[in-house]
Parts: structure tokens; C-alpha cells; sequence
């Protein structure tokens, strides 16, 4: 009677008992404290996890603000979300600033051309998996337009084969950015309107033989810049927004005219 | 040493949990659509199976066989892999924020996964030592990853052909896991005639 119908169900109950204990004590004891002002930021945030403000979503971006990070980083929330943020914190409220995407290729029609036909499903996700794409250069547009769909305001157009970002419409919220398969496109200021526009990690030969539009990382820009805002890296000209004023120097000498005032 | 070398390749590949056994197909389908996350989901089931076997065995041999009650070890372990994964979890957030970010969304997703079930019953019903158990185990988590890297490589291939509409999603998946199971049958025999 008691090794068949009583003992199972006490050593159930026991072991019950313990797993719930051990697990009470665990939190109680172990458990990570959140902070209460994280979680105030948290439910402020839109809770989209776009990743616009450059944290890996909203619940990171919260415990950045908790820590003293900026809190006009969320680019979706914009001014308001802006100024909860600072009221939570206890700070100034500050402007968001406007981000626009850009994207890096001018690789139009007759500066560029076709490695093969390509006959599968009409997108840059589908092209890409075959050699890297269709274009001729690895790193340039391929003009299926992943990026336009994926915009919820129509600022992307693909233009002459390459896309073209409408700045009057774009937020800058970087939906088309994690679309692109060649990470082409950049969110960077609305203020700061200078863009290098290529992508290319070729040597200059190299580049020039796949787009005459191509940066051949000659280097011209970097030592024109008054303000050490512009480098080469990887034989690609790289604008660093923190520095750079547009003064537009590097636009007059860029021999193959690949840097652009875009707006 | 042979013997765990035995064990271990036939867990991975002729005895695979996912292909021949038939185990843990829910994450296999659910989990396998983009590579980052399905090798995430893989390591930490592998890290669960191994835990919850070096758990389990001493349950049985030693609070179960003792009494003769053998025929309760699934609720036994249901419990407590339930309580340990919850433990762990917790612990990990503690101590290991890092590993916690990349493994913690998928730790509840895996508390009752039938694969963690599976082999910590399986490992009593083969007869197999502690140590044979944890090899065992460990083998069959990277038989999972195995299956499920593989597995996600093809979906991510999967998505972007032109399949007839009547294919689309879940059918067109179906079936190419069917066929990768099918081809995982050519390893049986391989693995005993090599280390056997």
C-alpha cells in the first residue's frame, strides 16, 4: 500500500516542493534588479526595435538612456518621445536630429553593366545569391528594388537602375538599410548633405574596369579636407559626419566625381 | 574510448533527432528560418541536453529505480528540466549578460522541448552509463545543430526560387525536409563499421 499509492506521490510533493523553493530563492536571491527608470523609458519607447537610434532595440536603447545615454536617439518617437525621455531622466530635452538614408551607388546605366542575365525572381535578395548579383560590380546597386518596398513612406525610387532616396519624404527610420543585401545604404544627418557616393573595396583598376562612376580611392579628398573629416579606407572615401561641415571641397576635387552635395 | 566515439558519430549522424528520430521537428520548422537564430536555438539545446541528462541520470538511479518507479521517469523529468532550465536561466542573466543575450530568447522556448525529453528517456531505455549518457547527449545537440544549420542554409535558398503557388511556404519545406531526412539515411551503417 504505502511503496505503491503513498511513496510516488511523496517523493513528487518533495521534489515539488523543492523545485519551487529553489526557484523562489533563486530569483529572490539572484535575480537582476531592473532598474524602475529603465522601465519607465522602456514603455515611452515605440517598442518597434527599428534599431534606428543604433542599439540592438528598444529594451537596449531603454537601459542606455537608464545609464545616461542621449535621449534623443529614437528616430520613429521623434520630439516627443524626445521630450518624455528627458522628463523620465530629469534632463534638457533635446531636438532629434533628422537622419536621411543615402544610398551609396551611382552605378546608372552606362557607367556600369551586366555580368549575366538574370532570369530568377526579380529581387536583390534572389540576385544576390547567385555570384553576388547580376551588376558588374560586386559591391554597387542591383536595381531590384528590395529597398522600395520595403519603405513605408515611398521615398525609394529605382532610377536609371540604381535607387535614389527621396529626402523630402525619408525619416530616416533605416527599415530599407537592413533590407539592402549589399548594406549599401547609410543613415547619416539631414544637416550634412556631402555623400560619397560608391561603395566599391576594389582597387582603383579594379573599380574603374566595373564603373566608371566608381571611388578609386586616390586619396585626393582626404587631403583637401580642411577639417581631417574625409578617408580613405580600403581604397574607399569615408565622410566622418561628426567632423565633416560641408564645406564641398572634396566634391570640387573628386577626379572621377564620385562625392556628391545629394540635396 | 571507442565506444564513446561510437556513440557520439551515431548520435550525430545515423541517430539523428531531428532526421531519423523525428524529435524536436517544432523548433526544426519553427526556428530554421534565418541561420543566426537556428545556430543560437542548436547551441542552446545542446547545452540543455547535456545539463538536464547529468540531472536526470541520478534521478532515476537514484530516487526512481530504487522504488520500482520506473514507469513516473517522464513526469520526474519533465519537472525537473522545467526547474533547471528556469534555474539556469536565471543564473545566466546573472552572471553571464552576453551569453544570456544571444541564448536567453531561446532557454524558455526549449523547458519541455520533446528532443530534451526524448534523449534524456532514451539514454535510460539504451542502458548507457553516466558518461555514456552525457556523450550521448552532447551528440545528439550537435546532431540538432547539424540538422538545423543545414536545414536553414536551404530555406534561406527556399525563399528566394520560383516555386508554384500551390508550394509555397510550409509544403516546399516540408518537402525539402524530407529529402535532407532521406539523405541522412545513407550515413546508417557508416559510423558502426568505422569505430564498431
Amino acid at each position: 500500500m504505502f511503496e505503491v499509492y503513498i511513496l510516488p506521490v511523496l517523493i513528487f510533493v518533495v521534489l515539488g516542493l523543492i523545485a519551487g523553493l529553489l526557484l523562489s530563492f533563486a530569483s529572490a536571491y539572484l535575480g537582476v534588479k531592473t532598474d524602475e527608470k529603465e522601465e519607465a523609458v522602456r514603455s515611452a519607447l515605440p517598442g518597434i526595435n527599428c534599431g534606428a537610434c543604433g542599439f540592438s532595440g528598444c529594451d537596449d536603447y531603454a537601459k542606455a538612456v537608464a545609464g545616461g545615454e542621449k535621449t534623443n536617439l529614437c528616430v520613429p518617437g521623434g520630439g516627443k518621445t524626445a521630450q518624455d525621455l528627458a522628463a523620465i531622466m530629469g534632463t534638457e530635452a533635446e531636438d532629434v536630429e533628422k537622419n536621411v538614408a543615402v544610398v551609396r551607388c551611382n552605378g546608372i546605366h552606362g557607367a556600369t553593366g551586366k555580368k549575366y542575365e538574370y532570369t530568377g525572381t526579380p529581387s536583390c535578395a534572389g540576385a544576390n545569391k547567385y555570384y553576388s548579383g547580376d551588376g558588374q560590380c560586386p559591391y554597387g546597386c542591383l536595381g531590384y528594388g528590395d529597398c522600395t518596398h520595403a519603405c513605408i513612406f515611398d521615398a525609394l525610387h529605382v532610377i536609371d537602375g540604381v535607387a535614389y532616396v527621396d529626402p523630402e519624404k525619408c525619416t530616416g527610420c533605416g527599415q530599407c538599410a537592413q533590407e539592402c543585401p549589399k548594406g549599401l545604404i547609410d543613415i547619416k544627418p539631414l544637416s550634412k548633405p556631402v555623400v560619397v557616393i560608391c561603395a566599391s573595396q576594389q582597387n582603383g583598376k579594379n573599380t574603374r574596369a566595373a564603373c566608371t562612376n566608381g571611388c578609386i580611392g586616390c586619396r585626393k579628398c582626404e587631403k583637401t579636407c580642411p577639417y581631417d573629416a574625409i578617408h580613405v579606407d580600403n581604397f574607399l572615401a569615408r565622410i566622418d559626419y561628426e567632423k565633416c561641415t560641408a564645406c564641398g571641397k572634396c566634391v570640387e576635387v573628386c577626379p572621377v566625381s564620385c562625392i556628391h552635395r545629394c540635396y | 574510448m571507442q565506444n564513446f566515439l561510437l556513440i557520439f558519430f551515431s548520435a550525430i549522424l545515423v541517430n539523428n533527432f531531428v532526421l531519423s528520430k523525428f524529435l524536436g521537428i517544432c523548433p526544426f520548422l519553427g526556428v530554421s528560418k534565418k541561420l543566426n537564430s537556428a545556430f543560437g536555438m542548436s547551441v542552446a539545446v545542446t547545452f540543455v541536453m547535456v545539463m538536464s541528462t547529468a540531472i536526470t541520470y541520478p534521478i532515476y538511479n537514484g530516487l526512481l529505480a530504487p522504488f520500482g518507479l520506473e514507469y513516473l521517469n517522464k513526469i520526474a523529468f519533465i519537472l525537473v528540466i522545467a526547474m533547471f532550465v528556469q534555474l539556469v536561466e536565471i543564473v545566466i542573466k546573472r552572471f553571464m549578460p552576453p551569453l544570456y543575450t544571444s541564448l536567453g530568447v531561446y532557454l524558455p522556448l526549449i523547458t519541455t522541448n520533446c528532443a530534451v525529453l526524448g534523449v534524456t528517456v532514451l539514454n535510460i531505455d539504451e542502458g548507457y552509463t553516466f558518461w555514456e549518457s552525457i556523450v550521448n547527449s552532447f551528440g545528439a545537440g550537435v546532431g540538432f545543430l547539424l540538422a538545423m544549420v543545414l536545414f536553414s542554409g536551404i530555406r534561406e535558398k527556399l525563399e528566394q526560387s520560383n516555386i508554384p503557388k500551390a508550394f509555397k511556404g510550409m509544403p516546399s519545406t516540408l518537402v525539402a525536409a524530407s529529402l535532407l531526412a532521406v539523405s541522412f539515411m545513407g550515413f546508417s551503417g557508416i559510423v558502426e563499421n568505422i569505430f564498431g
